[in-house]
């Protein structure tokens, strides 16, 4: 289940060892924006010794390596195949780009004999990756998509602001596409970490639409996330009766049945099934 | 002279800078040196060792940082000593 995920600049020695303090579904190791153009090898060599110290469990571990057309990113990839890491988050990513770096990363796998196959996050955050996002979310290694709103926002010159209202179709899009790709759709982090009413109205927002998750910039923010996106106790019990009446149905031979006197039918029954199925993840 | 930094002196930090000269010299400024002096030497004389470095000055500014982060300070500023060469 991917309800938080929370970004950690990959140079700060106080944030990486606390990193397993936090109750995130994954973190987010930041190579990119959260590090000068100076220090991404001290990033690197901070993060390579981490990872030789902290063994990290029942957490998806992810990078943010740098754009893919950056003078970093070669290192980044060749770095990230010997970290014990689940995911590369790919910024500013575009569909040939990543098909490129699936075919790299299947060669350097199979080279380093690599057991784990390093998944994609692509994060969705130029006006014209929205064009191709469909194609993005088809790709085998692409596990979720997450959307990128500041930089979306810079990209359609427009404010970034709290009713997201800018943001909206790009959301929504991404939504789609990860959806009937079966991936996860990860909201965009709410920036001004001292408003906590606001993250919660922009957190529900993004669930009503179809987010999977959404990302945070700092730990204050992980519990309100991880409480919205996970299911209530109401929809687990609802969703258990749903499977409990379709067994009787089933074993009654009866084609339509009702819980709480409402029909249930197989779109009912699919969400229950994939929400127990999430809850048990 | 010929020398390279890294790190900061941001809490659980530390910067380090290595100079190129004729001898071993490693110089402990430390928030813990009474508590932790001998672990920090012990760890940079063990990066030293496995890089096989030896004629180097090392100057660690530490400000309460662990092993994992003096290990990779000193192996970020013995890697960027190279590039300047």
């Amino acid at each position: 289940m991917r309800r938080s995920l929370l970004f950690i600049p990959a140079n700060s020695p106080a944030m990486l060892q606390n990193a397993d303090i936090f109750d995130t579904d994954g973190l987010i190791f930041d190579l990119e924006d959260a590090i000068s153009l100076m220090e991404k090898d001290a990033a690197r060599d901070l993060l390579s010794a981490y990872f030789e110290t902290y063994q990290l469990e029942g957490v998806e571990l992810i990078i943010r390596m740098n754009q893919l057309d950056s003078i970093y990113a070669d290192e980044d990839l060749k770095r990230a195949l010997s970290w014990p890491i689940d995911s590369i988050m790919v910024p500013k990513a575009r569909y040939q780009d990543l098909v490129q770096l699936e075919e790299k990363l299947e060669k350097l796998e199979k080279k380093l004999k690599r057991d784990k196959k390093l998944m994609l996050i692509p994060i969705i955050e130029q006006a014209i990756a929205l064009f191709e996002v469909n194609q993005i979310a088809s790709l085998s290694r692409v596990s979720a998509l997450l959307l990128g709103g500041e930089d979306l926002a810079t990209n359609l010159e427009v404010e970034r602001t709290k009713d997201a209202e800018e943001i909206l179709l790009a959301r929504q899009l991404v939504i789609y596409a990860a959806k009937a790709y079966g991936k996860d759709a990860i909201d965009t982090p709410f920036t001004d970490v001292s408003d906590k009413e606001g993250l919660i109205a922009d957190a529900k927002h993004a669930k009503r639409l179809g987010m999977s998750g959404k990302s945070c910039i700092h730990p204050i923010q992980i519990d309100d996330i991880n409480t919205i996106f996970s299911p209530t106790e109401k929809e687990i019990v609802y969703a258990k009766r749903v499977i409990e009446a379709e067994k009787e149905a089933l074993l009654n031979h009866k084609g339509v049945f009702s819980v709480d006197g409402k029909m249930v039918d197989k779109p009912i029954i699919d969400r229950a099934k994939k929400l127990l199925e999430k809850v048990k993840s | 002279m010929t020398y390279a930094t890294a790190g900061t002196l941001e809490s659980n930090d530390c910067m380090i800078t290595v100079t190129k000269q004729d001898q071993q010299e490693i110089i402990i400024d430390s928030i813990v040196k009474e508590a932790f002096g001998d672990q920090i030497l012990a760890v940079i004389l063990d990066v030293l060792n496995q890089l096989k470095v030896k004629n180097i000055k090392v100057h660690i500014q530490d400000k309460g940082a662990l092993d994992y982060t003096i290990t990779a300070r000193l192996k970020t500023a013995l890697k960027r000593l190279e590039d300047v060469k």
